[in-house]
């Protein structure tokens, strides 16, 4: 099928998540010979731990689809190497807990490389990593680290929440000049499936997107959340409460645009993120509102977060833990009735 | 293996000539940044490399100007061994404008692409994986330049350490691992917190070459780090070198070094290796006394100049503080 996509018609084709991001390192290996992946288990027959690279290890080969061995520091570092080099490496980190692994690499050298040379090593790496709450994996194979990430001048760091924004997000990304971390929630992995345009499209990092059009509050997510706020929304039409629902797809660079327009729009914000609520990226997002849109919001700015603990397993505590449809519902009601 | 067992030659007089220049101009560097320091004239850290001048020159001496070096925050001999101008170097450690840094970096941070000196990192351990990285940039480009890593024996501590020589090794990059062990990790003696006397025998769980050597022995660390940058370069895969030497100054600057022993470091001293190479390249008739004279000289108004070049220069522009973080300002 085609569609009308920022007035440019593309062809598109319906996949998942995990295929959109298959595709985009499909067309970056294909396309420049500079950007090549590695990380661990990456190779054929399996492609990695939730099988992104399937097919390309057998069409590249294993000097630009490079399995390593189960060492964060060193893939990190091998990255950032490569990439002061001339290359531009995508390193798959198989899940995000293990950042903390490699974090020195990450967030000492990574982030700080261009800066402290005054601009002479810039480190175009993209970051690839999994994680999310849902699954069944427990306390240190689910969190969501973005707030660290963002809090660490020089990063970008993107979450997409649909495969058409994932192929286009993780293509900008890898021929980003910065370095980039790009989350991957496992929930949308084999849940979602969308119409992806097909070829080299890419979307520019730093643009939110209305998910979803709407005046009376504004609710501002990211990830797996946008698919949650979109079916809160559902419930509160049903209620009389017509949300317009923000997708800011990257965190850093922020569209402040964006998100200041809708919020001065509908006067009310509701923040939704899938990370523990203390010090996470929602405060940021009410610290921007008050700081901008003071004397101009009819209520305060909620948050719906998981909550201050460790993710639990149990599948009736990981429903609890998670910030859902119902949850935000609530939120969103107690809001508007002031 | 063992460093008898090496095959490069021992430098030509020329060449060694050049070595003893380079190790002149790091020790003049060093005691003049010092004595500034001490003066209170020059503030900030210091991490002096005095006593370890050969550790870097012999290892440079091998190398080409595209070749890649990667050192720590006592790496002023490593930077100038690789050709970084004093001027230039001398700003960056005062954090002046016209630093190769502009500034920003600093001592533990100097960078300077142009002379191939690529990271240079406050981190213990932290550049060993980078170079790494380095070195598959150049395999997959099909550049034939080497990368060369410094670090202290306290790295061997660490695990990025044990990551990089392993992956070194399945992906046989052309990197050689430059063990600069100086006896002391930080403030504590090695025996204390190494569970080997000889680094180098760390290699054998990489399965790749390790030798020890005398770093202080400017012709011996030249024809075993000579082998190791050929065997990087014609595809051979990484070696693990511990050269073996002595810091005069202690870990940082103001360290009062009461835990040396006393006459350990005085036999250093009176063991000086710049001092000691001198007396060599007389003695075996490579350079005439006058020459060196001469190039202790220039070295000294070398120094001179870079001192005065980057006192004389202007701080960074408060403007340029956000400059530089990501490839587009605009980002904020």
């Amino acid at each position: 099928m085609t569609v009308q996509d920022e007035h440019i018609e593309v062809t598109t084709k319906t996949m998942g998540f995990v295929q959109a991001i298959n595709s985009a390192l499909d067309i970056a290996l294909g396309s420049d010979p500079t950007v090549f992946a590695l990380g661990e288990d990456i190779q054929e027959p399996g492609g990695g731990g939730f099988g992104v690279h399937k097919g390309l290890g057998a069409k590249y080969g294993e000097n630009r689809v490079r399995p390593t061995p189960i060492s964060e520091q060193a893939i990190m570092g091998a990255a950032i190497g490569a990439a002061i080099g001339g290359m531009r490496p995508v390193a798959e980190i198989m899940l995000m807990n293990f950042v903390h692994v490699c974090a020195d690499q990450l967030i000492n050298h990574a982030a700080k490389l261009r800066y402290m040379s005054g601009g002479r090593t810039p480190v175009p790496i993209t970051v690839r990593t999994a994680t999310g709450t849902g699954g069944g994996f427990g306390a240190q194979h689910s969190d969501m680290l973005e707030a660290i990430l963002v809090h660490s001048p020089g990063l970008k760091v993107v979450v997409p929440s649909n495969p058409a924004d994932a192929k286009g997000l993780l293509l900008s990304a890898i021929f980003d000049d910065d370095p980039c971390v790009f989350v991957e929630m496992t929930g949308l992995y084999f849940s979602a499936k969308g119409d992806v345009p097909v070829g080299d499209h890419r979307i520019p990092l730093g643009q939110a997107k209305i998910a979803r059009p709407g005046t009376d509050v504004t609710i501002l997510t990211y990830g797996r959340q946008v698919v949650d706020s979109l079916l809160a929304a559902e419930t509160l039409s049903g209620h009389g409460i017509d949300v317009e629902v923000v997708d800011l797809r990257t965190l850093q660079p922020l569209d402040t645009d964006t998100i200041l327009a809708s919020v001065a729009k509908t006067g009310r914000a509701v923040v939704v993120h899938e990370a523990v609520r203390r010090n996470g990226f929602g405060a940021e997002l009410a610290a921007l509102l008050q700081e901008e849109l003071w004397g101009r919001l009819a209520g305060p700015v909620v948050r719906v977060t998981a909550p201050n603990t460790p993710v639990p397993y149990a599948s009736t505590l990981e429903q609890a833990y998670l910030p859902g449809p119902e949850k935000i519902t609530a939120a969103a009601r107690r809001l508007m009735k002031g | 293996m063992t460093s008898s067992d090496v095959t490069t030659a021992a430098p030509d007089a020329e060449t060694q000539r050049e070595m003893y220049r380079d190790a002149v101009r790091i020790k003049l560097f060093d005691e003049r940044y010092l004595a500034l320091m001490k003066s209170g004239a020059i503030g900030g850290m210091y991490y002096s490399p005095r006593g370890q001048e050969f550790c870097a020159v012999s290892v440079a001496a091998n190398l080409r100007p595209d070749d890649y070096v990667v050192t720590i925050y006592r790496g002023l001999h490593d930077q100038i061994a690789k050709g970084v101008p004093l001027r230039e170097l001398w700003a960056e450690y005062l954090g002046k404008s016209t630093g190769s840094c502009g500034g920003k970096g600093g001592p533990m941070h100097v960078t300077a692409p142009d002379y191939g000196l690529m990271v240079t990192t406050g981190v213990v351990g932290s550049g060993i994986p980078i170079a790494n990285g380095l070195a598959l940039s150049a395999h997959m480009l099909g550049q034939d330049r080497v990368t060369v890593v410094n670090f202290g024996d306290g790295a061997t501590n660490i695990g990025a350490f044990h990551e990089s020589l392993n992956l070194a090794s399945i992906w046989r990059l052309p990197v050689v691992f430059v063990c600069q062990n100086n006896q002391y990790a930080e403030y504590t003696p090695l025996a204390k917190g190494t569970a080997l006397s000889r680094i180098s025998d760390r290699a054998a769980s990489y399965s790749m070459p390790g030798v020890t050597v005398d770093g202080n022995d400017p012709v011996a660390l030249y024809r075993v780090a000579g082998d190791a940058i050929e065997r990087a370069r014609s595809g051979g895969g990484p070696t693990l070198i511990e050269a073996l030497t002595y810091r005069f100054n202690g870990h940082v600057i103001g360290d009062q070094q009461v835990y040396i022993p006393k006459d350990e470091l005085a036999r250093a001293i009176a063991d000086d290796p710049v001092v000691k190479y001198r007396r060599q390249l007389i003695d075996a008739g490579l350079v005439a006394e006058a020459d060196l004279d001469r190039i202790e000289a220039d070295a000294a108004a070398e120094v001179a100049d870079a001192a005065e070049f980057a006192m004389n220069s202007p701080w960074p522009a408060p403007e340029s503080q956000a400059t530089d973080v990501y490839a587009k300002e605009t980002v904020g």
